[in-house]
């Protein structure tokens, strides 16, 4: 009803203080753009680490000449360890021609297939891939490692590999989660100091229409929809910026580089979505809230 | 809330021990409760300052009172209780019958739009028109176009800004900007107007004109309540003196003789005298 009167206010207010709306205007692009730009390296950085850490896993080799019904026997165990996710045969067969397909001429001169029948093991949790190992092959009393199937010839899990990869994940995974957190807070402050400190040249005129008689809804009205427009064109121009920038640089370079087509990497569509809502709403709210202690006259 | 028109009170000070709105045995009570009625009223600031001591008052309808005493005396901070910007500390303030004490800060700015309050600093909106200011007030209370239309106009010639309409408050004079701030406190017709100092920032001459035109709306019925330390102006108005000494109520008397009716023109005439070289009064209407 009155929704048409508090338009008129905010956008009289916009024009006529032009300067903190522009400085505002620019606070929420820049820092929406640098939050566009964040949230999908912190997104291909972890997908990346994950991918790494998919490729955790425990082979287990079968002894040769093992028969159908030892690998059957074999899986069944394997699928009753503990933590175990899924388990994959590549039978020797398979395993030659994919090696093959690699190297064609080393697996030319072998001649023969000198490949066993293996079990790929995927952990539930790549941590837990050493514990699956040892359970499958616990530690004998001379040092070396008795297999609990005479069908498994050996287990291995690339000790040393796995340790790092699991160690750097982990670390980078953390580092992108610090970050992202420290610029989303960063970005909120910075957005809603800029509303305060415009909110604050105007304090006197927030004090003049209590002292007339407006409520405070009356006042804040404006302020919220001068907030929105603000939080609104803001992150419009950084979604601009953004969709330049992705279709001149990031879409070229998208088939050559891995990181950048990480698969777990947000969709545009919901990234620019969840910018708009995350800019108006800062923007808004921003305002209602700076706007209290100046309506306590 | 709108004031009750009754016989006003013989007796412009309130009793020591009233019931309110009913009747003290011994002395015949007005039916009608008083515009304002300050009860031992105090207020001490949190740095143990005294604004108020013990004051004990009460204005009728159609009154007009001249709150006096030097600064930190206490003028502002008896205007600043009656908008509710400030709550006493002890006693009872009532405003056209109602207990300031029981309206709650959501009501307040409800409360507020029936007083009209004029400050020293005028307190306009600057980016807004002489006409957009005014409107505010309206629009405040949920006018509607048609009344903005109606009103602000109305207003506006009586406080002789015409021409100024789409003028802003930084392309206008002092005296202008006073008139637009008094138009704006009584768009509404509200049975009180508060003016704290509404003559401090101006010259002599400008000042009665200000005066002149507080003068014509208390004489249209308003209860007008003005603090100031213009002794001058005082003394040539003749009427009720409230005079305020760090806090507490010194002099409390209707001086002279009260002149009631007295036109506007008149009213400018006497308080022109003795002012030198007074240019031609000219009437803004």
């Amino acid at each position: 009803m009155k929704l048409g009167f508090f338009m008129r206010e905010a956008s009289r207010a916009l024009r006529r203080n032009a300067a903190p709306s522009f400085a505002a205007l620019a606070t929420v692009l820049l820092t929406m753009l640098v939050v566009g730009v964040f949230i999908p390296i912190v997104q291909a950085t972890t997908g990346a680490a994950n991918d790494v850490r998919k490729r955790v896993l425990v082979d287990v080799y079968l002894v040769r000449g093992a028969t159908q019904r030892d690998a059957d026997r074999v899986r069944q165990q394997l699928l009753d360890t503990p933590n175990v996710k899924r388990v994959e045969f590549v039978s020797k067969q398979d395993a030659y021609q994919q090696q093959r397909k690699k190297d064609p001429e080393a697996f030319a001169l072998l001649g023969a297939n000198p490949l066993p029948d293996t079990f790929r093991v995927t952990p539930e949790n790549p941590d837990d891939v050493l514990k699956i190992a040892a359970a499958l092959a616990p530690e004998a009393a001379g040092g070396g490692h008795t297999p609990i199937d005479r069908a498994i010839d050996e287990v291995r899990t690339r000790r040393d590999d796995t340790t790092k990869i699991l160690e750097v994940t982990r670390f980078v995974k953390l580092m992108a989660g610090t970050l992202a957190a420290l610029l989303i807070a960063a970005s909120i402050f910075l957005i809603a100091n800029t509303i305060r400190l415009s909110l604050y040249a105007r304090r006197r005129e927030v004090e003049v229409m209590k002292l007339v008689g407006a409520t405070d809804w009356f006042i804040r009205w404006p302020f919220v929809i001068e907030g929105i427009i603000v939080g609104a064109l803001g992150t419009l121009l950084a979604i601009l910026l953004l969709a330049v920038g992705k279709i001149a640089i990031i879409d070229p370079l998208a088939s050559d580089f891995s990181l950048i087509s990480a698969p777990e990497t947000m969709p545009f569509t919901i990234l620019i979505a969840v910018m708009m809502a995350a800019g108006i709403a800062i923007s808004a709210v921003g305002s209602a809230v700076s706007l209290r202690r100046f309506l306590r006259v | 809330m709108p004031v009750k028109t009754g016989p006003s009170s013989t007796s412009p000070r309130a009793d020591a021990e009233p019931t309110p709105g009913g009747a003290v045995p011994h002395r015949a009570r007005p039916a009608a409760p008083s515009v304002i009625e300050f009860r031992g009223v105090e207020k001490r600031y949190d740095v143990g300052a005294v604004g108020l001591d013990q004051a004990t008052f009460s204005i009728q309808r159609g009154e007009w009172v001249f709150l006096v005493g030097s600064t930190g005396s206490g003028k502002s901070t008896v205007m600043r209780l009656l908008i509710k910007e400030l709550e006493p500390t002890a006693g009872t303030i009532h405003v056209a019958g109602k207990d300031l004490g029981e309206i709650t800060r959501k009501r307040v700015p409800y409360y507020r739009r029936n007083i009209g309050v004029v400050f020293q600093d005028f307190k306009l909106l600057p980016n807004r028109t002489v006409h957009d200011n005014v409107a505010y007030a309206l629009q405040v209370t949920g006018g509607t176009r048609k009344e903005i239309r109606a009103k602000v106009p109305d207003i506006l010639r009586l406080t002789g800004l015409s021409t100024k309409l789409h003028n802003y408050p930084d392309q206008l004079s002092g005296g202008e900007q006073q008139r637009v701030a008094i138009a704006r406190a009584f768009v509404n017709h509200p049975p009180l107007l508060l003016a704290d100092e509404p003559t401090g920032n101006l010259d002599p001459e400008t000042s009665i004109g200000i005066m002149q035109l507080l003068y014509r709306i208390n004489r249209a019925g308003t209860t007008v309540v003005i603090a100031t330390h213009d002794n001058a102006m005082v003394d040539k108005m003749r009427r009720r003196v409230i005079e305020l000494q760090q806090g507490r109520i010194v002099r409390d008397e209707a001086t002279g003789s009260y002149v009631r009716d007295e036109s506007t023109r008149e009213f400018a005439v006497r308080m022109r005298d003795g002012l030198p070289e007074s240019p031609p009064t000219v009437e803004k209407r």
